[in-house]
């Protein structure tokens, strides 16, 4: 182990979901890793396996989905595989995940401090007295105006905003090694959805928390990631600083993925499109997932999978940056 | 809350109304009501002075107004065929009925509730299998039927519980209950059963799907990222969630065990209001008839006032509304 061993390390994770009509690869052999207080972005159109990713690294994939290869590494310790009530002690407690809607995301039978108390007394053994005390500095903390009245209000009585603040205070219960935000701002007015990224940002820095930002918001990206990893038909395209890929993307899906943000400086009357649209997981062609929409398409491409190569700071599956030779055996 | 309160308690008097109309034009519907207290041949200036003893010369409207009042007092006038005051027979039969709808309706909520909550955890496994069977025939096969087929097998051919009757009661005041002896309590088992079986599935089913429904949505998956124990998960925030539905039927269904135990205490001679509504239907004894009916709809019309009263208990998100009428 070495001194600086990311928070997490996920090593050629696969994760398939079984269903009447075959498997489905979901995850398809992903790796990275994620540094003390880094922010990993991770962008692909929908059904590109970024939520499975995060489902798969707290370990809620439920059945039929399984994790069918791979390793997860918490800290240096591997968690893939690890019995469920042992699981179920690290989620919460070293792992903290914030969901998409938190409208949904908290009970609406419960006070907001029952939930609070109930998770902090969970994963600690502060009396309850204390926990409710750690309660309310946790709201204070996300900035929750008079913590102290308003911990006893119920769910409905918060706003979306506020009831997302709620969320993050419970996902920090227990201060996690990592957070996994699955769409967290997806639900949110836009006003509100930079208060929050903003507060994920200063949580992040203040704790030393790595993060994992599961989005499919570009703006989120840039503005709050340090690296991104771009994902297609449960592949990472390409993985690199958040500022490279942005301003120079190499996979040609990054590419058209950048060209279609619509940008205030470039005066573009039309915005790039990606022809076609991301191929069912039931029906991945052979080769790079990507060719059918590629517009750099050649003939290896359609047989032989590309696997990631370093390429200046950034990591990229596609054979335009492959110098090694063909595989002929290889027949996806 | 009591604005709310009030305002429901208007709705009852309402709905009260309503079923006193209905019970009192029954009196005028079923042939002239001196005609079922006299006899064949008793001469006309008799019965025009019972018929003027009774105020019923007076106009209709007049006459109702009486009738409520009276009711009101709960005062329902005297049985045709028992020649006692309607309410003191209700009194007498009440208990009877109510501690056999109480016993059917905790039989079926215990069991349907443990039932529905097990299948809805684990519905791939046999016992849930077994449970969804189990309510089918519950469900499909008529009340009578299943107190037949218990009173033959557990009075007849192995004689554990007896067939019919209440057992011995003691008197607590006007209150008889079998709830204080042997006998008593054995009495109970086979007609609370019968009378809560179809209850105890449809509570089961509803608890299933319910179950199903929460814990599919996104407050469990995020407990469960929580990392919380899936006993709390289970127990504490998916069941409670399943509640409100679960708090409707109950509620309902009490008034449907208490009004419709009828075919149960008609099957077991049960002595309570039900047997005495059957007696007053082939007799056609129309004080009693009027009087269960305003006296059912008293009973539903309470259960739902407790019922909604219940919900807000439960659900945070229905104070406000109430508390801001639309």
């Amino acid at each position: 182990m070495s001194v600086t061993q990311p928070v997490l390390s996920v090593r050629d994770l696969r994760v398939e979901f079984v269903t009447r009509r075959g498997v489905l690869k979901a995850i398809d052999g992903i790796s990275f890793d994620i540094g003390k207080g880094e922010v990993l972005g991770v962008v692909g159109e929908s059904g590109a396996g970024k939520s499975v990713t995060g489902s798969a690294v707290i370990g809620l994939i439920d059945p039929p989905g399984r994790i069918a290869g791979g390793e997860i590494l918490l800290s240096g310790m591997r968690i893939d595989n690890l019995p469920p009530e042992e699981m179920r002690k690290i989620r919460g407690k070293r792992i903290g995940m914030i969901f998409q809607d938190p409208l949904t995301s908290l009970n609406p039978l419960y006070r907001v401090s029952e939930q609070l108390v109930e998770t902090i007394r969970t994963h600690t053994n502060l009396a309850a007295g204390a926990a409710r005390k750690r309660a309310i500095d946790l709201l204070a903390e996300v900035g929750i105006p008079a913590p102290d009245r308003r911990i006893d209000s119920y769910p409905h009585e918060f706003s979306g905003g506020m009831r997302q603040r709620v969320v993050i205070a419970l996902a920090l219960c227990a201060e996690p090694e990592l957070i996994i935000a699955d769409e967290p701002t997806t639900a949110l007015d836009v006003s509100v959805q930079a208060q929050i990224i903003s507060l994920l940002k200063r949580l992040g820095r203040e704790h030393g928390t790595a993060i994992m930002l599961v989005t499919h918001d570009m703006g989120v990206i840039a503005e709050t990631a340090d690296r991104v990893a771009v994902m297609y038909a449960g592949r990472i395209a390409e993985i690199g600083p958040v500022r490279d890929v942005v301003k120079n993307p190499l996979h040609p899906y990054a590419k058209g993925l950048m060209g279609a943000i619509p940008s205030l400086e470039n005066d573009t009357d039309r915005l790039v499109q990606i022809p076609g649209s991301m191929p069912r997981l039931s029906a991945i062609p052979p080769g790079c997932p990507f060719n059918p929409r590629c517009p750099f398409v050649f003939d290896r491409c359609r047989i032989e999978r590309p696997e990631p190569v370093q390429h200046s700071q950034h990591r990229v599956a596609c054979h335009l940056y492959d110098q090694s030779p063909v595989r002929s055996e290889a027949v996806a | 809350m009591l604005a709310f309160i009030v305002r429901r308690g208007l709705q009852a008097i309402g709905v009260l109304l309503a079923v006193g109309i209905i019970a009192f034009a029954m009196f005028r519907f079923a042939g002239d009501p001196v005609n079922q207290i006299v006899s064949l041949d008793t001469p006309a200036a008799e019965r025009e002075q019972v018929r003027r003893s009774l105020g019923l010369d007076d106009p209709v409207p007049v006459q109702f107004v009486r009738y409520l009042a009276k009711a009101a007092q709960g005062d329902f006038g005297v049985s045709y065929q028992f020649r006692q005051p309607v309410s003191d027979l209700l009194a007498e039969r009440m208990p009877a009925t109510l501690e056999l709808a109480i016993c059917a309706t905790l039989f079926a909520t215990i069991f349907g509730v443990l039932m529905g909550v097990y299948s809805g955890l684990s519905r791939d496994s046999i016992l849930a299998k077994v449970f969804q069977t189990i309510s089918l025939i519950g469900i499909s096969l008529p009340t009578f039927l299943i107190g037949i087929l218990l009173i033959y097998l557990f009075a007849v051919t192995l004689g554990w519980l007896p067939s019919y009757g209440r057992g011995d009661t003691v008197k607590l005041g006007w209150w008889s209950t079998g709830f204080l002896t042997g006998s008593g309590l054995k009495a109970l088992i086979m007609p609370s059963i019968t009378l809560g079986l179809f209850q105890m599935t449809l509570i089961m089913r509803i608890v299933r799907a319910e179950m199903l429904e929460v814990l599919r949505a996104d407050y469990i998956k995020f407990a469960r990222a929580r990392g919380l124990t899936t006993r709390a998960i289970n127990f504490g925030h998916a069941l409670k969630n399943t509640l409100v539905p679960v708090i409707t039927i109950v509620g309902l269904q009490l008034g449907s065990v208490i009004a419709f135990a009828i075919i149960t205490e008609t099957v077991f001679q049960w002595p309570g209001m039900g047997l005495l509504f059957v007696q007053a239907v082939q007799n056609v004894d129309i004080p009693i008839m009027a009087a269960y009916l305003l006296l059912v709809a008293l009973i539903f019309v309470m259960i739902n006032l407790a019922v909604d009263i219940l919900y807000t208990v439960v659900d945070p998100r229905l104070r406000t509304t109430i508390r801001q009428p639309t």
